[in-house]
């Protein structure tokens, strides 16, 4: 596996090779898949979102759902208006959606196509709406797309009407359905009203009943995204994700709002948890605590097995973030950190990380990909490897142990209904993590150094 | 009103119009169907086509295992085809490419002033770093736009490292679907790569496999059985595939066509340039590729080579004979929908027939007129605006390399026989009321496993799974759903477990939970406790 990868490290400037990130359309359709009876619509030739709706598909195991232009030559020429035009009114008259969320791709961008034109000289059926985002695959990541396709439905429906909703907006960041349900269920307990947004819970998490509904349950709904400028304070989760979205509605509404890490491990959660509590002024139920002591109480009886092990790890930048800040909790040394997304800002982070648990010689590097992890690690090896399901390549060639987290997870099923947020979700992390490592010892272990008990 | 029309009139007059050409209800009574295919499909619809680039780099080029196949574009395209299609590549010193995703990863410098200096350094890091034999390079929907030259800069290449480097202008608007990709990977491969090899085939016996991609292993079952009987596989295009012995392929003395859609058009060139024949081929299914085993044989005219053909194949027979049985017993009467990319929608009935299961629909996702009806209706097809996008280009007699195998006598006996030359489409193999779908969308499957109630829906991932929450099991069947090979004698009973697997999970059992059929109250009362 992988024999091509030399260990010998060449400066690379243009070629990049396995990446470890993806474009921005993906990002944008999942957000906007996170919206109830919303149709992602791709401006751009059919190929993108084929490939876009099979990778999301590919990672939940559920439908994945969007429209597109389809752009042939013609109109990569004289511009996708016409295109957009006939495509929103077939959205609508056959799949029935209540919102249409357009993002651009590379061609519709590169031809410089104005969508806000476009979408004003539209005639729409009453009651219909279309919101738009530019996400040029050229910039950023899926990440990018992401929060820009946030900023799209923020721009076109959030309003403020002076009069306060009384709720918090809590924005989630790229994470599964599993890991929004366990935000909800915190929040709930916290008794902080709250809207989510977006909610890709019950969604693409949808139960099976026999019959297909494009549009499931799930979804922050129309009213809900407006009401956004109504609310009286933003937790935006996920530092390099969820800024964009929360200064864009502290522009347009004045809400204001606090940037927190994703409440990955137990500092991340703990912040999470005071942060409702200053909303709630309330006291943190029993519930709460009873299953951070739960996690700290698994902790200290299972360190053998992980502290001072060496992990890498890998994915979007704010899940690698919380990934390795819990690491460190575990007592592990994050030898590797990278994001395939740019952005110097995480490395900083994850060296502040580093340096509050006084960790040395480890890397973090933004705008990487996994053959440079690769390369890194034939250098100086690892013990774990915690990340996307494309690190299966290298756990396979240097035989290290793997725990899958983050997006994609392409090879697994049902790790979407788990969440690695939350007590309980770094009390999953802690087991996946300690059963990758010992059933390592136990594989290598002589016939007579095999324990039963451990 | 049967189901066709049924579903088209639910669409507006303007996608009932363009849609209805697409659809057609089968009826052996009518001479030459006919059925629109290759033409855009309409903005809005949830299509399941890909594009160009898919159709080049992901179909045609990404199998082949020996060149550093180079995406220039911003990183989505390159990462989407990496390692996701299951073309299953083995080499003997383990140094194999596709296991890698090489990409320019365009930022956005680069579309404002232009890509070229960016390809340029990163196959210089490429020499660097795999120092690879042959680079291939394919381009993404901004850079036609911005005008990158790449063919260019493929040809500094050449000069500069002395490798063999080859540029594929595969943007993904060109064309309707992924089929203009087909295309112009064909091209790239004839006239840069196929006939400069000097390696001459060992027998006569000699072929090369067309169109087959060792999807989940196919190819590897077939050329099991193909060198039992004593045939050299030159080479394959692409599946496991070799630039090495794609080289050395016009040394065969016959091409054996198994996806036409995706590579027909190097069959008919190579026939042109060299003088190899071709036959249309099918293994996958058991009668199909006994048949495709005997239309071989009686190619090659020998009868020794056709004793040891039946001799095989009673062989292969009896080893999978228990197995058949039991699935056939337990699959018998079930009826499939199948919508897959160019040939697949049309082999896999065949291999459905097997095991007693009928087809009530069948679709392809990117085919052409000749794929449904045969390539009798290739001089009636008008070019349209795309079409005439996608190059065509035209190959002479090689006077140094033209040889053909049959005599014209030998020719025109064959003719008659088999499919020569030429293929005869699906539709023909079809029964009368089933329903044949080109470019069938999310809408139409849905509508059709309603009104058609298939046991089985065949499809890709992005089906599968509003399919089955319909109650309907899907497979897929371009990754075979990670499992395979399904081609030839084993590959049939991998299906047959599979699909019998499929049907028979407990879990289908469960969807009702039991509250919903039967209320509490009343089972308590029937109970006759209260
Ligand atoms: S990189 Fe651009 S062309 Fe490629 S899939 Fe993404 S949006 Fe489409
Ligand atoms: S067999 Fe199907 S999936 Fe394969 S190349 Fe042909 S059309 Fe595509």
């Amino acid at each position: 596996m992988l024999n091509l990868t030399p260990k010998k490290i060449y400066e690379r400037s243009a070629l990049r090779v396995n990446p470890c990130k993806t474009c921005q359309p993906v990002g944008a359709l999942y957000a906007a898949l996170g919206v109830h009876k919303c149709m992602p619509h791709s401006h751009g030739s059919q190929g993108c979102v084929s490939y876009h709706r099979t990778f999301l598909t590919r990672h939940f195991k559920e439908p994945a759902i969007a429209s597109t232009s389809s752009f042939t030559e013609g109109a990569s020429v004289f511009g996708g208006g016409s295109n957009l035009k006939t495509g929103v009114k077939n959205v609508f008259d056959i799949y029935d959606p209540d919102i249409i969320a357009v993002h651009t791709t590379c061609l519709s961008e590169t031809i410089g196509d104005d969508l806000n034109a476009y979408i004003q000289d539209m005639d729409l059926p009453e009651g219909k709406i279309v919101v738009h985002t530019n996400t040029p695959s050229y910039v950023g990541s899926h990440i990018n797309g992401f929060f820009n396709m946030m900023c799209g439905f923020i721009n076109y429906l959030s309003q403020s009407t002076g009069v306060k909703n009384g709720k918090t907006a809590i924005f989630p960041g790229f994470v599964n359905p599993g890991d929004i349900r366990e935000m909800k269920k915190i929040a709930k307990l916290m008794n902080v009203p709250f809207v989510m947004f977006p909610d890709q819970s019950g969604v693409m998490d949808a139960p099976m009943s026999g019959h297909y509904e494009m549009y499931p349950k799930g979804g922050t709904t129309i009213p809900e995204i407006v009401g956004l400028g109504d609310c009286e304070k933003v937790l935006a989760l996920g530092e390099l994700t969820c800024e964009e979205p929360a200064n864009v509605l502290e522009r347009k509404c004045g809400v204001p709002y606090e940037l927190l890490p994703l409440p990955i491990g137990i500092e991340g959660t703990d912040r999470f948890v005071m942060a409702l509590s200053e909303i709630s002024h309330d006291d943190v139920p029993y519930e709460l605590e009873e299953e951070r002591g739960q996690l700290v109480d698994v902790m200290l009886d299972a360190h053998p097995y992980y502290h001072d092990k060496k992990v890498a790890i890998f994915g979007d930048p704010d899940t690698v973030l919380g990934l390795t800040s819990f690491a460190l909790e575990l007592g592990m040394i994050p030898k590797y950190v990278i994001t395939g997304t740019p952005g110097e800002g995480f490395v900083r982070k994850a060296t502040a990380l580093f340096d509050k648990f006084g960790v040395f010689d480890c890397t973090a590097k933004a705008g990487a990909d996994l053959f440079e992890l690769h390369q890194w690690i034939k250098n100086e090896s690892v013990d774990l490897l915690l990340g996307t399901s494309y690190g299966k390549q290298i756990a396979k060639a240097e035989d290290i142990p793997f725990v899958r987290a983050g997006f994609p997870v392409l090879d697994r099923y049902a790790h979407s209904y788990f969440p690695i947020v939350g007590y309980r979700g770094a009390l999953r992390l802690l087991e996946l993590i300690s059963n990758a490592l010992m059933d390592r010892r136990d594989k290598d272990a002589a016939d007579e150094d095999l324990d039963v008990v451990m | 009103m049967n189901a066709r029309e049924v579903l088209l009139d639910k669409y507006s007059a303007r996608v009932y119009k363009n849609r209805k050409e697409h659809i057609i209800e089968v009826d052996k009574n009518i001479p030459d169907q006919q059925i629109t295919a290759n033409t855009r499909t309409i903005p809005g619809i949830m299509t399941n086509r890909g594009c160009c680039y898919a159709g080049c780099k992901g179909v045609v080029l990404g199998p082949i295992k020996d060149v550093l196949t180079l995406t220039h574009g911003p990183i989505g395209c390159g990462f989407y085809s990496w390692g996701t299609r299951r073309n299953k590549a083995r080499t003997e010193s383990g140094e194999n490419f596709i296991q890698y995703c090489f990409s320019t990863d365009m930022q956005e410098p680069d579309i404002v002033f232009g890509g070229e200096k960016k390809l340029r350094q990163a196959i210089k890091e490429a020499m660097e770093i795999f120092n690879p034999k042959c680079i291939l390079i394919c381009s993404t929907c901004p850079v036609g736009l911005i005008g990158d030259d790449i063919h260019a800069v493929a040809a500094e290449t050449e000069k500069e490292y002395g490798i063999t480097c080859i540029a594929f202008s595969c943007e993904g608007y060109k064309g309707v679907s992924q089929s203009g990709g087909h295309h112009i990977a064909n091209n790239g491969l004839m006239r840069r790569v196929i006939g400069t090899g000097d390696r001459p085939a060992k027998t006569k016996y000699s072929v090369n496999i067309l169109g087959e991609y060792n999807i989940g292993g196919d190819s590897w079952e077939i050329e099991r059985v193909l060198k039992k009987i004593g045939y050299e596989v030159v080479s394959v295009f692409t599946g496991n595939g070799s630039i090495e012995a794609i080289k050395n392929s016009h040394h065969a003395n016959l091409n054996l066509v198994q996806c036409h859609r995706s590579i027909n058009y190097i069959a008919e060139m190579m026939k042109t340039k060299y003088g190899t024949d071709w036959i249309k081929v099918n293994f996958i299914g058991l009668e199909a590729t006994i048949s495709s085993l005997r239309d071989m044989a009686a190619f090659f005219g020998d009868p020794e080579l056709s004793a040891r053909t039946e001799e095989v194949i009673a062989e292969e027979l009896a080893a999978i004979a228990e197995e058949r049985e039991y699935y056939r017993s337990k699959l018998k009467g079930k009826t499939a929908a199948l919508y897959v990319g160019g040939s697949r929608a049309h082999h896999y009935q065949l291999l459905l027939k097997d095991f007693g299961v009928e087809t009530v629909l069948a679709g392809y996702e990117f085919a052409h007129r000749d794929d449904y009806e045969g390539r009798d209706v290739i001089p009636t097809i008008k070019e349209d605006a795309d079409s005439k996008n996608i190059e065509s280009i035209e190959v002479e007699a090689d006077p140094e390399k033209f040889r053909v195998y049959l005599s014209p006598e030998r020719y025109e006996e064959l003719k008659g026989k088999i499919q020569l030359d030429t293929y005869d489409g699906m539709i023909k193999d079809m029964n009368s009321g089933s329903i044949v779908v080109d470019d069938l969308n999310h809408f139409e499957t849905k509508e059709f496993t309603r009104l058609l109630k298939p046991d089985i829906f065949f499809s890709g991932i992005k089906d599968k799974y509003e399919i089955q929450k319909n109650g309907v099991l899907s497979r897929q069947l371009h990754s075979y759903d990670y499992s395979g090979p399904y081609a030839g004698f084993n590959g049939a009973i991998n299906f047959g477990r599979d699909l019998t697997m499929g049907l028979y999970t407990p879990a289908w059992g469960y969807i009702n939970p039991p509250w919903k059929t039967k209320s509490v109250l009343k089972a308590s009362l029937a109970g006759g406790d209260k």
